[in-house]
């Protein structure tokens, strides 16, 4: 144990302790910018310095370990001189359009003027010239005129997610953070998964809107305006209304969402249990039948890009089922509208995802397969969240009621689909019952849950040995994946036999359009939501939703029949690792 | 045999150049912290660092493309514009600064009818400012190719330029 001093408080802190978290434990905070909890610290910003008595220069707190003995001052007249100097020098550059600016409330520059009293603009840069603001591609809109170069977004980028869509580019006071040849995020490798968004401090990296456009077709009265949630979006959306992280807010959204207008109010998780069973057929089939093994996952459009990007000899190893938003959408301007009489070009496909990517999946060219494009409109559960508020609708006062027929009800299998391991989860407990005709009795697979980079399972089912792994976060799918590559090109053949990725650490309650000011504690609570809702369901079998074999009865003949393949399925493209570009199709 | 005696450097295609650049970066292959040499022989390949030439050292390398791109803009001696046959530095350091330099610089720009990081039309010239050669004590220099110039008068800069052609 190391003992020191923190402000004359003594304290007794493990070896490798940084300042900053010895100062939390006496009680101190020290401010901080480019320091993230999930990100490993680079002290790029400097806004944390100290002083530790007998150093000639300050310390940052966020990259110092503490020494046995030091006597550190977090609230000098020097740090505190120093630590507003950083932080005007950052406002002189910085765009000042507070009110208008999408973080504002939210931004942790201007948390950090207010928390070092800052009361003026001493310095301003006039010949400060307005950068390009890239709003190039359907996902992520970024303006360098925000930014504050603090290099979390480049972080995650390269660290965590493996993409490297980013880089710094120039020197000096042009200094930029920008994509390949400058050509815009949506000419780039960018999976639009929007971790940078979350990572962002301020308003520099957010989600590409579709609010007007989802205002002008409420407020249309010749059109029919459905949505759907996803499962994560449940877990998460309470936190933009004050509420305790992982809260379960479903009844609430349901009618929040039919008080801003909306028809009918569905739910993702809906489709999530029919994912499984297309899913789950084309798995037990596969093993059966010898085809393609290990399955992968597909419902993860930031995954799905990377795949076509970075690994396309895997495409054909992917389950060619769409994701739950899209078998939503194509049944939304089908089976809905058949069911309801209501010409389907009156019908408007809205979704409420936790994710960036999903907007840019719903602009894919193959995904009209009901004859018209199957989702209209993809918003984040943050934009959702200003719509209600713009509406006057505080979530916490809402009643709690229920989702819609004939695409409401849902399995605690659906609803996991939200949490990284979850479909996983939610496929062996159908897939079970495919390949034996009988019920898995423990249906809790705790082996991948939780939030281990890369996990692995082994689950007998009458002597055949299937084995199962699942990633979240691209860098870790990039890790089992190169395993699975070698493997394939030695042997053959892989020792699994179906993966799950998630674009997402954490899976999708991680997504890139979650509520800012997260980090993996709090995606870990929004998860373990889910499967707390998962136990208190009647049916946590995809494959015992009432709903779901109505809709074969009546709709979809079986899994796998030709009309889920043409409505449910898919296939994908080889793009280049430039420009992200499709270069042929698999 | 009369090809030999053409001169052929500004009829070759750039495109017969790839294969050559291939070769010549083979030994930076799948390594990533050798970004630089590899942009080294790719900009005296082509006289700058044409997009194509990312991208295969990028692929190569195994360095993602966002930073090749991100290393190039940060020196100022890699090009992603086509260079002239002849590039002039003009030494902007304190000391050339001092005695003068700027108003070389300015003439230069006048009578060759180009800006600082640009070429001229017939690709003659490209003109760019370097902050210090070491020559301080030949203030105010420039270079043209390799070739230290010292003392070097506005007046006399067309003079020297007309050595190259």
């Amino acid at each position: 144990m190391i003992r020191a001093t923190i402000n004359n408080i003594e304290v007794e802190v493990k070896e490798g302790t940084t300042i900053l978290e010895a100062a939390k434990k006496a009680g101190f905070t020290i401010p901080t910018l480019c320091h993230h909890p999930d990100l490993k610290p680079k002290g790029s910003c400097g806004i944390c310095v100290v002083e530790v008595e007998g150093m000639p220069s300050l310390k940052r707190a966020c990259m110092t370990e503490v020494v046995n003995g030091w006597k550190i001052y977090t609230n000098t007249p020097l740090v505190r001189t120093t630590r507003k100097t950083i932080v005007e020098l950052i406002l002189s550059e910085h765009d000042m359009d507070c009110p208008t600016c999408i973080k504002n409330g939210r931004c942790e520059l201007q948390n950090l003027a207010t928390m070092l009293d800052i009361k003026d603009i001493k310095f301003k840069n006039n010949e400060k010239k307005k950068k390009r603001i890239d709003d190039s591609s359907v996902s992520i809109v970024r303006n360098p005129n925000k930014c504050i170069l603090c290099e979390r977004c480049l972080q995650v980028c390269s660290d965590i997610q493996t993409v490297n869509a980013l880089a710094l580019s120039q020197r000096g006071s042009e200094t930029i953070i920008t994509d390949a040849f400058d050509v815009g995020l949506g000419n780039s490798v960018c999976v639009n998964c929007g971790q940078c968004t979350v990572f962002c401090p301020v308003g520099a990296l957010y989600e590409k809107s579709d609010i007007d456009k989802v205002w002008d077709a409420i407020n249309d009265k010749d059109k029919h305006v459905v949505v759907q949630e996803a499962p994560a979006v449940r877990a998460m959306l309470g936190e933009e209304f004050g509420m305790e992280p992982g809260s379960l807010v479903v009844g609430k959204m349901y009618a929040a969402l039919r008080r801003l207008g909306f028809d009918a109010v569905f739910d993702t998780n809906f489709t999530a249990d029919l994912t499984i069973l297309e899913e789950g057929t084309e798995i037990v089939t596969r093993i059966k039948e010898g085809g393609k093994l290990p399955v992968i996952t597909s419902c993860s459009p930031g995954w799905v890009k990377f795949m076509e990007t970075f690994f396309p000899h895997l495409g054909e190893y992917l389950s060619t089922a769409k994701s739950p938003q899209q078998m939503f959408g194509a049944l939304s301007k089908t089976y809905y509208a058949e069911l309801k009489d209501i010409p389907p070009e009156k019908i408007v496909s809205v979704s409420i995802m936790p994710c960036t990517a999903k907007k840019f999946e719903c602009q894919r060219p193959e995904m009209t397969d009901s004859g018209y494009k199957d989702v209209d409109y993809v918003l984040t559960t943050r934009e959702i969240a200003r719509m209600m508020r713009e509406a006057g609708i505080d979530l916490k006062d809402m009643p709690d009621e229920p989702a819609d027929e004939p695409m409401g009800q849902y399995t605690g299998a659906g609803t996991i689909f939200g949490a990284t391991g979850g479909v996983m989860e939610a496929a062996l407990r159908s897939a079970y019952f495919l390949l034996t005709n009988r019920e898995l009795q423990d249906v809790d697979i705790t082996a991948v849950r939780g939030m281990e980079g890369i996990k692995e399972a082994q689950i007998d089912i009458d002597g055949l040995k299937l084995k199962v792994a699942v990633a979240h976060g691209l860098g870790n799918a990039r890790r089992l994946l190169n395993k699975v590559t070698e493997q394939l090109k030695n042997e053959g053949k892989s020792e699994y036999h179906a993966i799950e990725i998630m674009a997402c650490p954490g899976g999708c309650v991680g997504g890139g359009g979650q509520p800012w000011g997260s980090d993996m504690a709090r995606r870990a609570r929004r998860g373990e939501t889910l499967y707390k809702e998962d136990k208190s369901l009647p049916y946590r079998r995809s494959h015992e939703n009432p709903s779901i074999k109505l809709i074969y009865e009546r709709y979809l003949e079986k899994p796998n029949s030709k009309k889920a393949h043409h409505l449910l399925h898919t296939h994908y493209f080889k793009r280049s690792i430039i420009d992200g570009k499709v270069i042929n199709e698999h | 045999m009369e090809l030999e005696h053409q001169c052929q450097c500004a009829q070759i295609d750039e495109e017969e150049l790839y294969p050559k650049l291939i070769e010549m970066i083979e030994q930076h292959k799948g390594k990533p912290t050798e970004l630089i040499m590899a942009l080294h022989k790719a900009q005296n390949l082509f006289g700058y660092l044409p997009k194509k030439a990312q991208e295969i050292i990028s692929e190569r390398l195994n360095v993602p493309i966002s930073t090749v791109c991100g290393v190039i803009s940060f020196y100022s001696f890699f090009s992603t514009v086509p260079k002239g046959r002849h590039s002039i530095k003009v030494c902007l350091g304190t000391a050339c600064y001092v005695r003068g330099s700027q108003q070389t610089l300015e003439r230069i720009e006048k009578e060759l009818d180009i800006k600082v990081g640009g070429t001229t039309e017939d690709r003659r010239f490209s003109l760019d400012v370097v902050r210090c050669i070491g020559a301080c004590g030949l203030a105010p220099a420039m270079l043209v190719d390799n070739d230290v110039y010292g003392r070097v008068k506005s007046t006399k800069i067309m003079d020297i330029l007309k050595k190259y052609e």
